[in-house]
C-alpha cells in the first residue's frame, strides 16, 4: 500500500500543479488547458461514441501490422540464423533498411498504397519487422551447441531440432524484440494516422488540434498513452507467463 | 577376446574458424575400445579430448580417417550415441519429467510405457519428488543428474561424458561418481568419459588415455587393474596411489609442452 502510494505520487502531484498552473493562469488555458477541462472532454467523446471509432480503427491498423511484421519477421529471422543462402539472399536488404527512419516512408507509403488502411498497416509492419527478425535471428545463433547436439543424440533429426529446439531456445530474444516492435508501432501508427487517414487517434488529435480544441487534443493523447501503457503491461505479463521457467 | 566397439583410424580434425587462422585439434589419432570397456581420456587443456567426442558423437564434420561404432561409420548423430555435457544442457524450458521424456517422444511405446520408463530413471538418479521442478530450480549436482537420466533413459550403447563432473563441488562430484559406478554395473554400457580429474579417471575406469599437447594425439595407454566392483574404498590402495602418479607425471608433461615451458 505504502509501495504504491509512493510510486503514484509523482503523477499525482503533476496532476495537480497541472490543474494550479492553468487555472491560476500561469499558463494560458489555450496552450495547456486544465487538467478537470481535458477529463470532461475525454467523458463527451467517449460518451458520444466519437472516440471508440478512432480508437478501434487505431487497435485494428496496429494488430495487423505488428501481427504481420512477427509471423514474417520471426520466419525471415530463422531462416536467416539457419541458412547461408538465405543470409547472402536477404541481409543486404536488411542492413540497408536498418538505419533508415521508418517515418521517412511514411509519405512515400502513402502516395503508394493511398488513405485507406493499407498505408498504416504497411508502416507499421516495415518498422515492426526489422527488431523481429533481429531478435529471432539473435535468438537462434545464440542457442548453445550442446542444446542442439543434445536433441541430435536423442533421436530428433534437424527439422525437429529446428522447431524444437532452436526456435524454442530463441524465444526469449523473440519475444524481447517484438517488444521494442510494439512500442515502435504505436510511434509508427500515430505518426502516420496524422498525415494520411480520416480515422484513427493520431487524426483524432491533429484533427482536434487543427480546430483549436485543445483539451480534447489532450484527451486523445490521454487515451493514446494509456492504450500504449496497457498494451505494454499486458504484453509483459505474457512475456513473464511464457518465460516463467527461467524464473524459478 | 572381447569385441571391439568403436574404432578411431587415423583421425584427423583441423578447426577452420570464420576468421581466423584454421586449429589443427586432432592428429592421426588411433583408438579401439572394447564392448562394455569404460575408458577415459585426460590431457592438457586445448588438447583435444571434447573434439575426439564431439566426431564420435557425429556432431563434427570428420574429413580425414575413420570412426565405426559396432563396425558401422559414424556419419551423424543418434541414440546409439549418448551424451553427457560439462554444463548439462538440458532444455530449460521443460521439467525435470519432460527433459527425461525427450528421448522417448519419438520411440513407438505408448505414454503410461513412457511416463514408467521416465519414472524409473528419475528414480535411479535419486531425483523422485523434483519430476515437475525447472532445471532453474535445481543445483548443478541435480541437473547433471537430470543430463544423465535424460541419455540414459533411451538406452545408448555407447555414452560419451564430457568432463560431465567438472562443474560440480568435490563433495557432489564424489557421491556422483560412485552413483555413476553403480549406475556402470546395472547397465553395463561402452563408456567414454573426458575428465581433468586423474584420481576420477582411476576410480572409474578399466583404461585411461593421456592425450598429448595439441595437436591430439594419444601418449599412453594405462590399464587400471583394480578389482571391480569399485567404490570409494579403492582410493585408499597402494596401486590406486600409484597409477595416480604415474597418470599425473605423463599428463603434467603434456601440460608443460602445451603452456610453452617444454617441447
Ligand atoms: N569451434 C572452434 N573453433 C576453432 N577452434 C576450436 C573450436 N573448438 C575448439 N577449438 C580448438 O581446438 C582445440 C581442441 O579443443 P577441445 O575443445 O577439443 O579441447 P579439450 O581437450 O576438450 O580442452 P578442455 O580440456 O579445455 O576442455 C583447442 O585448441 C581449441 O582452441
Ligand atoms: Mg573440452
Amino acid at each position: 500500500m505504502k509501495k504504491l502510494a509512493i510510486r503514484y505520487l509523482p503523477i499525482a502531484l503533476i496532476i495537480l500543479f497541472w490543474e494550479f498552473a492553468s487555472r491560476a493562469g500561469l499558463v494560458s488555458q489555450d496552450v495547456l488547458p486544465a487538467f478537470s477541462a481535458v477529463m470532461v472532454r475525454l467523458w463527451e467523446l467517449s460518451a458520444g461514441g466519437e472516440m471508440l471509432v478512432h480508437v478501434s480503427a487505431s487497435l485494428l491498423r496496429i494488430s495487423s501490422g505488428l501481427g504481420l511484421g512477427i509471423i514474417v519477421g520471426s520466419a525471415l529471422g530463422f531462416l536467416l540464423a539457419a541458412s547461408i543462402t538465405a543470409q547472402r539472399l536477404i541481409q543486404p536488404t536488411l542492413t540497408f533498411l536498418y538505419p533508415l527512419p521508418k517515418s521517412a516512408l511514411i509519405p512515400v507509403i502513402i502516395i503508394w498504397l493511398g488513405f485507406g488502411n493499407s498505408a498504416q498497416i504497411m508502416v507499421i509492419f516495415l518498422g515492426s519487422l526489422l527488431p523481429i527478425v533481429l531478435g529471432a535471428y539473435n535468438g537462434a545463433k545464440g542457442v548453445e551447441n550442446t542444446l542442439v547436439w543434445s536433441a541430435r543424440s536423442l533421436g530428433a533429426n534437424a527439422i525437429e531440432t529446428e522447431y524444437q529446439v532452436i526456435i524454442r531456445a530463441a524465444l526469449p530474444d523473440l519475444l524481447a524484440g517484438i517488444r521494442v516492435a510494439l512500442a515502435l508501432s504505436f510511434v509508427l501508427l500515430i505518426s502516420s494516422e496524422m498525415v494520411g487517414a480520416q480515422q484513427g487517434m493520431g487524426f483524432l488529435v491533429a484533427f482536434l488540434g487543427d480546430g483549436g480544441d485543445y483539451a480534447g487534443m489532450f484527451a486523445g493523447a490521454f487515451v493514446i498513452s494509456a492504450i500504449g501503457f496497457a498494451a505494454d503491461r499486458a504484453y509483459l505479463a505474457l512475456y513473464h507467463h511464457l518465460l516463467r521457467y527461467r524464473e524459478a | 577376446m572381447t569385441n571391439t566397439k568403436i574404432k578411431f583410424e587415423n583421425v584427423e580434425f583441423t578447426y577452420i574458424p570464420p576468421s581466423g587462422r584454421p586449429v589443427r585439434a586432432l592428429e592421426r589419432l588411433s583408438l579401439d575400445v572394447a564392448e562394455n570397456e569404460f575408458v577415459s581420456i585426460v590431457g592438457p587443456s586445448g588438447c583435444g579430448k571434447s573434439t575426439l567426442l564431439y566426431l564420435l558423437g557425429g556432431f563434427l564434420p570428420l574429413e580425414h580417417g575413420e570412426i565405426t561404432v559396432d563396425g558401422r561409420k559414424v556419419s551423424k548423430p543418434g541414440p546409439d550415441r549418448g551424451i553427457v555435457f560439462q554444463h548439462f544442457a538440458l532444455f530449460p524450458w521443460k521439467t525435470v519429467r519432460q527433459n527425461v521424456l525427450y528421448g522417448l517422444e519419438r520411440k513407438k511405446m505408448d505414454a503410461a510405457q513412457r511416463d514408467e520408463l521416465a519414472q524409473k530413471y528419475i528414480d535411479l538418479v535419486k531425483l523422485t519428488g523434483f519430476e515437475d521442478s525447472w532445471p532453474a530450480q535445481l543445483s548443478g549436482g541435480m541437473k547433471q543428474r537430470v543430463a544423465i537420466a535424460r541419455t540414459l533413459v533411451t538406452d545408448p550403447d555407447v555414452l560419451l561424458m564430457d568432463e560431465p563432473f567438472g562443474a560440480l563441488d568435490a563433495q557432489t562430484r564424489g557421491i556422483l561418481q560412485e552413483e555413476l559406478l553403480a549406475i556402470w554395473g546395472l547397465t553395463r554400457k561402452t563408456v567414454l568419459f573426458v575428465t581433468h580429474d586423474v584420481h576420477e579417471a582411476v576410480l572409474l575406469s578399466d583404461r585411461v588415455i593421456v592425450m598429448s599437447a595439441r595437436p591430439g594425439r594419444i601418449k599412453s595407454t594405462v590399464n587400471i587393474d583394480l578389482p571391480r566392483p569399485r567404490n570409494s574404498e579403492v582410493t585408499r590402495s597402494q596401486n590406486f596411489a600409484s597409477y595416480c602418479d604415474e597418470i599425473w607425471g605423463l599428463v603434467r608433461e603434456e601440460a608443460l609442452v602445451a603452456s610453452g615451458i617444454k617441447t
